[in-house]
């Protein structure tokens, strides 16, 4: 009796954490983009497009987005027309279902998909130039929208699983990214101060990289420095956890393209 | 495609200090990096950085290859006639990229 009153509450208590997110999440109020930690002076890097480097990427963006290309010898610009209207407030609703394949799928994916399906060409590889410049092109076309991201039935378990991820402990070193990015935010980290991690501004100009990166690159750096193993870029996995940061930070301005650190 | 962005005033007043502000295309590679096959990876960087304002050079430097890719450069100068504020970089591997402003002093 007593071991079915303990599996009651335990049943009760795991369907209440499914319900609610979890008693350690920022409160949405609370919810800081990255850009309020950092100094003034990459903050004004960010704040003007002709100091900020990846004005480069949005530029070579917006070439791509006229240049025919492919078998069928057509131009992203020919059935979109002006990404400034037709792509607006795009990356805010990114990743989103894709009713062909039938899972979630991320910006990069849904532009090779465009590639492949429409101007039979090749896929451009992650963290190309050019997908990338493609990538912030387009995103910096939802700059100051709020990220809406809604999940429904079909997107659901993506969510979860992208949640799960994200309180999962990894590597050598034996953290989830919870334990740095919810419960220490704010605290500093061999210097550095820890951000909140939402992805307001990808893809970003890190001045680490010397140059524009995406989500995937900053998730895969997080987990090397864990000792973990990074899943592989445009793994589901990967997909799922942006899936998940960015309904974490839903209503939050896109700021694409940031600059950090 | 733009492969430098420079940031000019339109008009100024005669006599009126102006701020210029330039950002430059490139990856600036130091020459002292290694690929994953420990092979060196050769220097390739922007070497030298001039502005002209019609034709007299007001601002010069020379970069380095601790200084970090797409170079930005800002300065101040003292508008003094209408013209033309030109910019060139050059740097290895035979790099060159220019660019122009126009201002009108009143």
């Amino acid at each position: 009796m007593r071991a079915f009153r303990i599996a009651a509450w335990l049943l009760v208590a795991s369907t209440h954490a499914w319900a609610q997110p979890p008693a350690t999440d920022i409160p949405l109020a609370e919810r800081r983009s990255g850009y309020e930690q950092m100094k003034r002076e990459t903050r004004a890097m960010q704040d003007d497009d002709t100091s900020n480097p990846a004005t480069f990427w949005v530029l070579e963006g917006e070439s791509a987005w006229k240049r025919k290309t492919g078998a069928a010898n057509r131009a992203c610009s020919e059935c979109h027309g002006d990404a400034a209207v037709s792509m607006k407030g795009v990356a805010a609703r990114y990743p989103a279902h894709d009713a062909k394949s039938g899972r979630v799928i991320n910006l990069e994916q849904r532009i090779n998909a465009c590639r492949i399906e429409r101007q039979q060409a090749k896929p451009l590889a992650y963290e190309s130039r050019e997908l990338l410049a493609l990538t912030t092109y387009v995103a910096r076309q939802s700059r100051g929208l709020p990220i809406a991201v809604a999940p429904d039935q079909k997107t659901r378990p993506h969510l979860d699983a992208g949640r799960a991820t994200y309180h999962r402990k990894i590597g050598q070193i034996d953290l989830s990214c919870a334990q740095c990015h919810d419960q220490h935010a704010g605290r500093h980290l061999a210097g550095n101060p820890i951000p909140q991690a939402h992805p307001t501004g990808y893809p970003i100009y890190r001045l680490e990289w010397q140059g524009v990166g995406s989500l995937q690159r900053r998730l895969r750096n997080c987990m090397s420095g864990l000792r973990a193993e990074p899943y592989e870029y445009g793994s589901q996995e990967l997909v799922d956890l942006e899936y998940y940061l960015m309904w974490r930070a839903r209503g939050m301005q896109v700021e694409t393209p940031a600059v950090r650190p | 495609m733009s492969n430098a962005l420079v940031t000019v005033p339109k008009t100024a007043k005669k006599g009126e200090i102006i701020e210029i502000r330039t950002l430059v295309s490139h990856n600036m590679e130091t020459g002292y990096r290694r690929t994953e096959r420990g092979v060196p990876i050769p220097r390739d960087i922007v070497r030298t950085f001039s502005c002209t304002y019609n034709g007299v050079e007001i601002f010069s430097a020379e970069l380095r290859p601790a200084i970090s890719a797409n170079p930005y450069i800002s300065f101040y100068t003292v508008a003094t006639e209408t013209g033309m504020i030109a910019f060139h970089w050059k740097g290895d591997n035979g790099f060159s990229v220019s660019s122009s402003a126009h201002i009108t002093v009143t």
